[in-house]
């Protein structure tokens, strides 16, 4: 009898299990299913460009090609390059948006401390505003913006010195630099409320005992908090990079004839069709006409080449952006 | 002195106003005082002088009713907006939530799929997602080369999942939203980036011990997703709603409208008249947003 019930209990113990494992199995296929097909659908653009830039001229009209080309060239490349200017642009929009995201980095870091860690009268009002300057729509302040710089001048110092109008600050860097160096620029707020998150979970007690080794709250701040603050600094840095380099809408206000990569890749199609025929030394007047479908290749190539920096950059550090967010505390 | 005399207190709250202080006259100078100016500008027809400076004549309520009245494509882009926000807002936090739960079970190739679901945050903003988009349709160069091709190359007729789904009962609303879904599915994806980290980082602060005992008690994961992991998750769905909503007004074609009344019909008045009214429409739909879900939301403190 007992025996009997003991090999029942077994059977049943192994049915459960075997239940278990196919649904766990069955769960797991359908889960790679998913994420290879969402995983499919975002990087699909981008084989398709790679697949376009790497195509030779007279594979454009044959139909039987799938991705891969039959003739392969960099002639795409080389002509996008010489269109955009592609090193010098480069050069320049790197500098550019290096400096605004060091600047404005180092300006929310400042603010976010100082508002995650002391209370002074107001303080909570003025949080307030931070958290309006992510709200508030940027299209509101582009018309004053644009004539503040246009016409820069600080409660009216240089008209009192120089007696002239204001500095044309328009297609220089300095409007994006002042904005960013003043935690006012691009998505600024929400950099100071990623830091300010990150520093109110922070020990009190390390401030207490650098207070009590002498140090001065700046100290602190530079010697024990901001060593301390990596996971932030790193989220920051890589948002505020990335969304710098992508911007359009401060780029266009400002510097609208700057040499940025947002900028020429927005005209970029306008471009090709006008040298491409020189380039490629079939005369220049105007009556010469690109092939349509060869400009869209090498807007195409061109889109590639601008986002190029970005994906190189992301295959290093992306392993620090999933991470990073995890850590800094913005859920908390 | 002074100085000497103050408390320890009263310093700290001064060295707090020092790390700040960038931020304030940021605040006041670039934010605070155009904000001002752009509302007095709402109500003048604005002059803008070659040397620089601009003459102001004030107008009253024209501007506004320029905008809402006369000009023809404003209350359509605005409720174009406003309706396409809310038909999409839905579809990207319900995939992000979804794409988050996914990422975070364990399974081999993790870091990989992690790394693939988080391009889109590099590569969906501004220039180059506008320029991606036309460089698809100009792929194939004319728009009518690139419907045949495409009708050719997807193979997939959305009239399958809709006969599907009719008899299957479902209202025709549902059926309709649900094949808008699968048809945009790359916009979708593409602006559900930042939503994804921000659930995916939320799901790792659960604590385990819950899950444990879930199981302990013989949950299903279904019980356990909604007994557990969506309300731990909930306030962040709220976070998740609002910078759904702000990103999806950044690149509106609003505010590319707003932006080419300013600076190409020159017409500056009108475009700051044009800017308050989305501003005030945004503020209303966050509030009232804000409102219905903050009472639903668990917080677990």
């Amino acid at each position: 009898m007992k025996a009997a019930a003991m090999k029942n209990e077994k059977v049943t113990v192994q049915l459960y299990k075997a239940r278990n494992i196919t649904t766990g199995a069955l769960w797991s296929i359908v889960r790679y299913i998913l994420i290879i097909g969402i995983s499919f659908v975002i990087v699909y653009p981008i084989l398709k460009q790679i697949s376009v830039a790497i195509k030779d001229k007279s594979d454009i009209y044959n139909p039987t090609i799938y991705m891969i080309p039959v003739h392969f060239t960099m002639e795409n490349i080389r002509l996008a390059m010489d269109i955009l200017h592609y090193g010098p642009l480069l050069r320049d929009t790197l500098l550019f948006v290096v400096s605004t995201t060091l600047l404005q980095a180092a300006s929310c870091a400042l603010a976010g401390y100082g508002f995650a860690r002391f209370s002074f009268p107001g303080k909570n009002i003025l949080f307030t505003f931070v958290i309006l300057t992510i709200l508030i729509p940027s299209s509101t302040l582009m018309v004053p913006m644009y004539l503040h710089f246009r016409n820069f001048d600080v409660l009216g110092i240089v008209h009192l010195f120089t007696g002239k109008e204001g500095i044309n600050m328009l297609n220089t860097y300095a409007p994006s630099l002042i904005t960013a160096g003043l935690a006012n620029g691009l998505k600024s707020g929400l950099y100071i409320y990623i830091f300010r998150q990150f520093f109110r979970g922070m020990p009190g007690e390390i401030e207490e005992a650098a207070l009590i080794d002498g140090a001065g709250g700046i100290r602190t701040f530079f010697r024990i908090m901001l060593p301390n603050a990596v996971p932030p600094i790193v989220t920051v840095l890589l948002f505020a990079f990335v969304w710098q380099y992508n911007d359009t809408f401060y780029s266009s206000l400002f510097m609208s004839q700057g040499n940025l990569m947002a900028i020429k890749i927005a005209s970029l199609p306008a471009d090709a069709n006008q040298y491409l025929p020189a380039l490629l030394g079939v005369g220049g007047g105007t009556n010469v006409k690109a092939d349509p479908n060869h400009v869209s290749m090498l807007v195409d190539t061109g889109i590639l080449l601008a986002i190029a920096p970005l994906i190189l950059m992301y295959l290093f550090v992306q392993r620090y952006f999933v991470e990073s967010v995890e850590r800094t505390g913005v859920v908390g | 002195m002074n100085v000497k005399k103050r408390t320890l207190k009263q310093k700290r709250a001064a060295l707090g106003i020092v790390f700040i202080l960038p931020w304030l006259l940021g605040f006041v100078f670039l934010f605070a005082t155009p904000l001002i100016q752009s509302l007095h500008f709402s109500f003048n027809a604005l002059k803008v002088s070659p040397g620089g400076g601009y003459t102001l004549d004030f107008i009253g309520l024209k501007n506004f009713k320029d905008a809402l009245y006369v000009d023809p494509n404003f209350n359509r882009l605005l409720t174009e907006s406003v309706t396409g926000m809310a038909w999409n807002v839905p579809m990207i936090l319900f995939f992000s939530l979804f794409a988050a739960v996914l990422l975070n079970s364990k399974f081999t190739g993790r870091p990989l799929a992690r790394a693939v679901f988080f391009l889109p945050v590099i590569l969906a903003s501004g220039a180059v997602a506008s320029a991606q988009a036309s460089g698809l349709i100009q792929m194939t160069g004319s728009s009518e080369v690139a419907q045949e091709l495409g009708l050719a190359q997807t193979g997939f007729d959305p009239l399958i999942v809709v006969d599907l789904l009719a008899h299957a009962g479902m209202p025709d609303l549902l059926i309709d939203y649900i094949v808008d879904a699968v048809q945009r599915i790359y916009e979708i994806i593409r602006s559900s980036g930042v939503q994804i980290l921000i659930f995916l980082a939320a799901l790792q602060s659960v604590p385990h011990t819950m899950y444990e005992v879930a199981k302990m008690e013989g949950a299903t994961p279904y019980e356990t997703f909604w007994k557990i992991t969506f309300p731990m998750v909930s306030p962040l769905i709220l976070t998740n709603v609002i910078y759904t909503i702000i990103d999806s007004f950044t690149d509106s074609s609003l505010t590319r409208m707003i932006y080419t009344t300013a600076f190409q019909s020159q017409n500056f008045g009108l475009s700051a008249a044009m800017s308050w009214i989305y501003t005030f429409v945004i503020s209303i739909i966050l509030v009232v947003v804000g409102a219905l879900i903050s009472r639903r939301v668990f917080y677990n403190t």
